[in-house]
């Protein structure tokens, strides 16, 4: 199966911290991938390159057969990369049913008529339905979270790039988030996930990696990835030898 | 001691040239509000479709209303060629660059026009329109031409609130302004949104123009005071609201008309006085928008 997203020997430093050294990555169309990693190593600036608002120093980027490494964050969009950020960060003016329709619109290059429907059946499955009016600034942050989200998808991604979509959620909301996005997976939609909340992830992806130190540490399984004793070392700070 | 009628008329005059600062505010609170770009050269592009349009009406023999036909889409065409061409290249996290340029932008279009056009005073010749007035009550009328001006300033209003709620391309505008960087995730291109705006704001700009040509006499040199009639009726308004702008107007006129009928000296400085007392008592001025 053609990878839908390959990065090949990207690199990336902000001054002296180096973010990104010779990463390989070949995502399949369709697979559901984890990263996890300390804070700082990098995992957020990985999702930069790929939609576009960050440069590398050196590497190329692919999507769906095509080179876009130089293509702008607008294009990539159009293209079918769609992310989430960390911190949400709706149109806050706007009230949550023309967030979406704006990046139903234009990141998938439709009319607004033409998205009215989809930007109501997405509110719905997102559980935004009954706050469709409401202004994106007055939501909550589990309802900004699901925003973000909503959004993401207004704008037909054929991947989805979600930056710690589950931190800060209690446990139920968490776990209707899983459901959500195993319902996007569903539709045949490819994922990069970044989550501290391993749970989640491990409910959720096909594939694991660990990002540390500018490299992927380890990858593979979820479940085998995240019992190495390295990994629990670097990620969760626990000892190699304790028992 | 002027009778109260005699009042009643001032206000109302004053109010009707409000509607030509709302003309010349708008267009500027628009730019600011999408691309905080204060555009220095504001007051200059109004003169600068002035010319155009006495242009239109000599060589083609347009009137001057006639002749918006054809300035308005060309100063929308020079707005957006000058958006790509020049002033998203100086956007950025720095306000300075822009306000350089614009700066720099403005003596280019004056001392263009003075090349041109020399340092006469020119006007518009609209014929009858001009002295035509409507006869209200003894001692009030009012002019045709000025209420034509005032009636315009409200549907120019009207229109570009419609145009920003309620239409893909507003909600392009209201996002990049609300967050650039996320807006072009959603696939929206900067450049080409700030190149619709800044048409849009030159549209207005020219139907502004042309209103100033027909109303007063104008040379290259007029520029810069127009831009501070439009500063001064966005901030009275508050920044971000269309139709705070068109009170901000409407005020700074009403203030200029009661300074001009207490000394004609003091036309400006009862405007600026308005504008100074209003930014010390409400400092986000009369409307502002509520984010």
């Amino acid at each position: 199966m053609a990878p839908i997203l390959t990065l090949e020997r990207i690199s990336k430093r902000f001054g002296a911290v180096v973010v990104a050294t010779d990463i390989d990555l070949a995502l399949g169309d369709g697979e559901a991938l984890g990263i996890i990693g300390p804070n700082g190593a990098g995992k957020t600036t990985l999702f930069g390159i790929i939609t576009g608002t960050v440069a590398p120093d050196a590497g190329r980027v692919a999507f769906d057969g095509t080179d876009i490494t130089r293509l702008t964050p607008e294009r990539r969009c159009r293209l079918g990369i769609a992310r989430s950020f960390q911190i949400p960060q709706p149109f806050t003016g706007m009230t949550v049913f023309e967030n979406l329709v704006v990046a139903a619109a234009f990141g998938d290059g439709r009319g607004e008529r033409d998205v009215y429907a989809d930007c109501a059946g997405l509110l719905q499955r997102c559980g935004l339905a009954d706050k469709a009016n409401r202004v994106a600034g007055s939501l909550t942050l589990l309802d900004r979270k699901r925003l973000e989200l909503a959004r993401a998808l207004a704008t037909r991604p054929k991947l989805l790039l979600l930056d710690e979509v589950a931190g800060g959620l209690v446990e139920h909301e968490c776990a209707e988030l899983v459901a959500l996005i195993k319902d996007v997976r569903a539709t045949g939609v490819s994922i990069i996930w970044i989550e501290h909340v391993v749970h989640a992830l491990l409910a959720s992806v096909d594939r694991l990696v660990v990002l540390h130190g500018g490299g992927f540490i380890a990858a593979g399984d979820p479940h085998i990835v995240i019992r190495s004793p390295q990994v629990r070392e670097i990620y969760m700070g626990i000892a190699a030898a304790e028992p | 001691m002027v009778p109260l009628m005699e009042w009643v008329n001032i206000i109302l005059q004053g109010a009707l040239l409000g509607g030509l600062y709302a003309m010349f505010a708008a267009g500027l609170s628009l730019i600011f509000g999408v691309m905080r770009l204060v555009n220095i050269a504001h007051g200059d592009l109004i003169v600068l479709a002035a010319y155009l349009s006495l242009l239109a009406t000599d060589a083609f023999g347009l009137g001057p209303m006639t002749s918006l036909l054809v300035v308005v889409p060309l100063m929308a065409v020079i707005g957006y060629t000058l958006q790509r061409g020049i002033l998203n290249q100086t956007l950025g996290p720095d306000l300075l660059p822009p306000l350089l340029v614009t700066f720099g932008l403005s003596i280019i279009i004056q001392n263009g026009l003075l090349e041109l056009f020399t340092a006469d005073s020119r006007r518009l010749q609209a014929g009858a329109v001009e002295v035509a007035s409507l006869h209200v009550a003894d001692g009030l009328s009012i002019g045709v031409l000025p209420l034509l001006q005032f009636v315009t300033a409200i549907a120019v209003i009207a229109v570009l609130q419609l145009v920003f709620y309620r239409t893909a391309l507003g909600r392009a505008f209201r996002a990049t302004s609300d967050d650039q960087d996320v807006a072009q995730l959603m696939g929206l291109d900067n450049r080409h949104v700030f190149g619709l705006a800044m048409a849009l704001s030159l549209a207005v700009v020219a139907i502004a123009g042309i209103f100033l040509a027909v109303r007063t006499n104008f040379d290259p040199a007029i520029g810069p005071a127009r831009l501070i009639f439009g500063f001064e009726a966005v901030i009275i308004g508050g920044l971000g609201s269309m139709w705070g702008t068109l009170a901000g107007g409407i005020i700074l006129g009403v203030a200029q008309a009661i300074g001009a009928q207490l000394d004609p000296g003091w036309q400006l400085l009862a405007g600026h006085i308005a504008f100074l007392i209003i930014l010390a008592i409400k400092p986000d001025g009369l409307f502002p928008k509520v984010q």
